[in-house]
């Protein structure tokens, strides 16, 4: 720790510090353009000098450290001035350079309102510029579908060349000629390739970069603003939904240290249009083989005619990736009260259970916890395309020093080097039998971290797969006091909160494959999207969007999709995080536990509770850990894993195939977006051309 | 600095491949960094890839470097945009970079680059022949021939629009052309007759270079000395260099006789010490010691009025003047002045 006086005020920081964050430490607001915590320092904007006491001109704050300054000539703590006039001189000085170039074009500019240089303008600009001269004119450069570009108003702070290149992976972005005549491009204006890549748009502190699909579509003041949470993977990122009206307008991300840091995916982020197209706004029924719009009660009376009839052997339940909390427990207390067991949220084919212990289906490390891992193996899985915040953790544990890191399953640029040991369980049990050298790396290793994906998991054998990777986990010491190394990355966002509540086949129940396969006569689909059901059964669809399952269903029962309803997700790492409502369905769609609540007076079960509140409350008495909201309940990993290494099991031969197929397109919500289509089709183009 | 682009797709080759030269140097190249920092190499393989795809660097050539120092295309297009020495479109088979900075416009350089206007069109144009192509760079540091071009590799010095032209014509015709200087003088010695340096005894070895003799004779006389001297003049504790470097510690002034003896070390041989103050061995000319008292040194401030030898001059006034007079009352001026014999100091400043 060093001591330093900023504005007359002592503060003890660590020597590390720089004196931008010092002064922050002390209270004192510094401005700046290009610096940014999560960024390597550029120190190119000059927007944060501070005055140096003995030092003979200002210095760049963020660039300067608290053990670079020398003490006074008695050994006082070196002394900086935030405030002084000298300070406020040269800050002028470069806003007043800053805007040289700068277009007067915020009338019509994205980023009014929200734009730093605008803000610091307030204080540091004068009314009138001493410059004649033309402005700079640089041409707009094309950067893909999700960022428009207006580069007269770049003031190279190259803050996006840092982000694609150190934080994103995907080194697309440069700086080209030099001087007055730079300029922020991608080689030869090729769209760029990150599914990190709006997060520029949000770092770009003036309007030169902002997002494309909501170009001139709001000013940010008008915008209310809600805090939630994403459900497009299982990281659970947190974010900011911004609604004007009924109208979800964009969704930002919010800084959350121990989830996604402050960046969000473009799927999380561009959805917003795939929220209002191709929207379920009021009940259907099948009728001659057409659907046709019904009321509430008609499709009640519909579900009725045909449940209260049924074997309750040949009833069944499918969950999908994208439900809350409340309506799964919503749904599993009415399929107990019609003595249902055939229930499943693990459409997939997902062999996790409740069975073995919470820590047999969490990334018991958590998220943060990667930044701790030295020595890394990832089974089955790409995480960079089902979940690219931990990936892009697993980078920054990668870039502070890399520790050894391997992968079993596809062969995939991940951003980092890796060591590739093989396609399939095979090499799972070589490397378990010691008969591979990377097995030396993770013994040496202090904190090992084994990652096990759906793709390992999803499969038939995936019980033995995951009974192997633990063997391994246990083996290589990744489970003990301290350190829980054995962790298990989802891609559907109400996986882990399904399994915490037992939504898996009871006894003699058919899990979700079978059922889908024409074994129940009456089967209750709550936005399974990605399954296939075979003709014969009635399908009632509850769910937001006209994909797959509305298209096979019989009874359409229009819900409410995560920004329109208050929920509880439980992310991978097993966060209870709340989802609130920002905007309200469109038409008749209803909040899906109340629908489910009208459904079960009809079927003559009435659920006990009439409000969310006195849900929640059963709810908590049941669960108690979904009360800890933003909690991460610790499970007992050593338990899982001595439980799971126990099963032993046959492994298959097939290789890992990770169940991502397209990056943006997994959810109905993004298969609606016109956005996420474009991207999707571009990321196809791209990997074409690559592959070439 | 004139806007540069990339050179439109019709002139971009179809493909470029490193030549086993270029392959070659880049090992070299990439040899010199340690394991991983292969993009260090990254301006010399650039240069090298110009010269291989004859004096410009195209696409390709970009994406080649990139590959061989697996690098994103991007971070090398940066650099190859960010200095002007990497063409980036196709240039002439004369390649000429025309001078354009202060001296060599004083020295007629416009004329010069009305030639180029008129011969060879504008900037950045070949010449359909393919022979030619121009760019008005900054100096180049050859200030004293200007004005001067640098036709690919070589400089032309000395060029006149006459001279110019015929350089011009020759190269067209492949004739043999001369390099450096286009009106014969050898190398940058002065414009007409040499008038400075020319005493004889500059180069006879008795002025420059006299201290080789010294330390020949010197050498000579170590080596009939007795062994045991020589060992006993070798320090037996090896003391660290600069033990107090970058130490606010007071140290001893200089190495007087008492630090010396305080530190255990032999005193100066007196003998040494009168050969080492002896003026006939310094370095120094015959022609000045029998010189008449030079003058004082011309600035006030002195850098080389310290210790005093015999038969020479020093100022006779105080070198700095007294804090807080003013200048005009100073003893010595700064202005060179005392040492221009046809000026008389006026310290009142009355005559002006």
């Amino acid at each position: 720790m060093a001591k330093i006086i900023v504005d007359g005020v002592e503060v003890d920081v660590p020597a590390e510090y720089t004196l931008l964050q010092a002064a922050e430490a002390a209270g004192a607001e510094i401005p700046r353009f290009c610096y940014h915590e999560r960024l390597s320092i550029a120190g190119n904007c000059r927007m944060c000098l501070v005055e140096v006491k003995g030092a003979p001109k200002p210095v760049a704050s963020c660039a300067w450290g608290v053990r670079d300054c020398r003490p006074g000539p008695n050994g006082e703590p070196p002394e900086i001035s935030t405030k002084s006039a000298t300070v406020k001189k040269a800050r002028e000085g470069v806003m007043e350079f800053l805007l040289i170039n700068h277009p007067l074009d915020c009338p019509i500019c994205d980023q009014g309102g929200q734009c730093d240089l605008q803000d610091q303008a307030m204080a540091y600009g004068v009314d009138t510029s001493r410059y004649h001269e033309n402005k700079r004119a640089v041409t707009d450069k094309y950067l893909g579908p999700l960022v428009r570009t207006s580069m007269n108003r770049c003031i190279h702070c190259t803050r996006c060349v840092r982000f694609s290149a150190e934080v994103a992976g995907v080194p697309d972005l440069g700086a080209l000629w030099r001087g007055e005549d730079m300029e922020i491009t991608s080689y030869l204006e090729r769209a760029l390739g990150s599914e990190l890549q709006a997060n520029v748009a949000d770092l770009c502190p003036v309007g030169a970069l902002t997002h494309k699909p909501e170009a001139f579509h709001y000013r940010p003041w008008e915008l209310t603003k809600t805090d939630s949470v994403d459900v497009m993977d299982a990281v659970g990122s947190s974010i900011r939904v911004d609604s004007r009206g009924r109208e979800v307008m964009r969704i930002l991300p919010r800084v959350n240290e121990a989830v996604n840091e402050e960046w969000i995916t473009d799927k999380t982020r561009q959805i917003v249009d795939g929220l209002r197209l191709q929207r379920l706004d009021r009940p259907f029924v099948r009728e001659n083989g057409r659907l046709r719009p019904a009321s509430w009660q008609e499709a009640f009376a519909t579900i009725a005619s045909r449940v209260k009839g049924a074997d309750q052997k040949r009833v069944g339940a499918i969950v999908g990736d994208l439900a809350a909390v409340e309506e799964m427990y919503a749904l599993k207390l009415l399929m107990q009260s019609l003595g249902v067991t055939n229930i499943d949220a693990r459409q997939d084919g997902s062999v996790l259970t409740p069975v073995y212990g919470r820590g047999s289906y969490l990334f018991n490390s958590t998220i943060a916890g990667i930044e701790d891992a030295d020595a890394i193996l990832i089974v089955g899985s790409n995480p960079r395309i089902e979940a690219s915040l931990v990936n892009v953790r697993i980078r920054k544990r990668w870039r502070m020093a890399p520790p050894p890191i391997a992968m079993i399953g596809e062969h995939a640029d991940l951003t980092y080097p890796y060591e590739y040991l093989g396609a399939g369980p095979e090499t799972l049990a070589d490397l378990a039998g010691g008969r591979h050298s990377f097995i030396e790396k993770l013994r040496a290793a202090e904190r090992p971290l084994v990652i096990v994906g759906q793709g390992a998991l999803s499969r038939p054998d995936g019980l033995a797969v995951l009974s192997a990777a633990a063997q391994l986990a246990r083996d290589v010491g990744a489970v003990k006091d301290g350190w829980s190394g054995f962790s298990v990355l989802h891609t559907a966002a109400s996986r882990v909160g399904a399994l915490d509540l037992g939504m898996v086949p009871g006894e003699w129940g058919l899990n979700a494959q079978t059922m889908a396969q024409g074994e129940v006569d009456v089967l209750f689909n709550l936005g399974a999207d990605e399954i296939e059901i075979a003709p014969g059964a009635f399908v009632i669809y509850q769910g937001t969007h006209g994909d797959r399952g509305a298209h096979r269903a019989d009874v359409i029962l229009p819900g409410a999709t995560y920004t329109e309803k208050s929920g509880t997700y439980v992310n991978t790492e097993g966060r209870v995080q709340l989802a609130n409502r920002a905007a309200f369905a469109p038409g008749e769609a209803r909040e899906d536990w109340a629908i489910l609540r009208a459904l079960s007076d009809v079927l003559g079960h009435r659920l006990p509770f009439d409000s969310l509140n006195a849900l929640r409350a059963k709810l908590y008495a049941h669960y108690p850990h979904f009360a800890a909201v933003d909690m991460v309940q610790r499970a007992d990993g050593f338990a899982a894993v001595q439980a799971l290494a126990g099963l032993g099991g046959t492994l298959g031969r097939e290789p890992f195939v990770s169940p991502v197929k397209d990056f943006y397109l997994t959810n109905p919500i993004a298969r609606a977006s016109g956005v996420m289509a474009e991207c999707s089709a571009l990321a196809r183009e791209l990997k074409l051309e690559a592959a070439e | 600095m004139a806007v540069r682009k990339l050179a439109p797709e019709d002139m971009q080759p179809e493909s470029f491949v490193l030549s086993t030269e270029t392959e070659a140097f880049a090992d070299r190249e990439i040899a010199k960094y340690p394991p991983g920092r292969q993009a260090s190499a990254v301006i010399a393989l650039l240069g090298k890839a110009q010269e291989q795809a004859g004096g410009w660097l195209p696409r390709k050539a970009i994406e080649a470097v990139a590959a061989r120092l697996d690098m994103p295309v991007i971070r090398v297009m940066e650099v190859a945009t960010f200095y002007t020495m990497f063409n980036l479109e196709p240039v002439g088979k004369y390649f000429i970079q025309f001078c354009g900075t202060t001296p060599c416009v004083l020295r007629g350089a416009g004329d010069i680059r009305k030639v180029l206007e008129r011969r060879v069109g504008d900037q950045n144009h070949v010449t359909a022949d393919g022979n030619f192509s121009w760019l008005e760079v900054e100096c180049l540091g050859a200030c004293s021939n200007a004005p001067m071009v640098q036709i690919n590799d070589d400089y032309y010095e000395d060029l006149t629009t006459e001279n110019f032209e015929k350089l011009l014509d020759d190269l067209a015709a492949g004739r043999p052309v001369k390099v450096g200087s286009q009106i014969g003088r050898n190398r940058s010695e002065p414009f007409e007759a040499v008038n400075t340096l020319q005493d004889p005894a500059l180069y006879d070895g008795s002025v420059i270079g006299a201290w080789r003799k010294r330390f020949e004779e010197q050498a000579k006389a170590a080596e009939t000395a007795e062994p045991a001297a020589a060992m006993a003049s070798i320090p037996q504790d090896v003391k660290a260099a600069k033990p107090t470097a970058g130490r606010p510690i007071e140290s001893d002034a200089a190495d007087t006789p008492a630090k010396r003896a305080k530190e255990g070390e032999t005193p100066i041989n007196p003998t040494d010490q009168k050969e080492a103050a002896d003026p006939s061995t310094a370095t120094k000319g015959r022609s000045h010691t029998e010189a008449e008292p030079r003058p004082a040194p011309q600035s006030g401030k002195s850098y080389v009025a310290s210790p005093k030898k015999e038969g020479e001059a020093v100022p006779s006034s105080p070198t700095t003047p007294v804090a807080g007079t003013p200048p005009a009352q100073a003893e010595s001026r700064r202005d060179g002045s005392e040492s221009k014999p046809g000026v008389v100091v006026d310290k009142d400043n009355k005559s002006s």
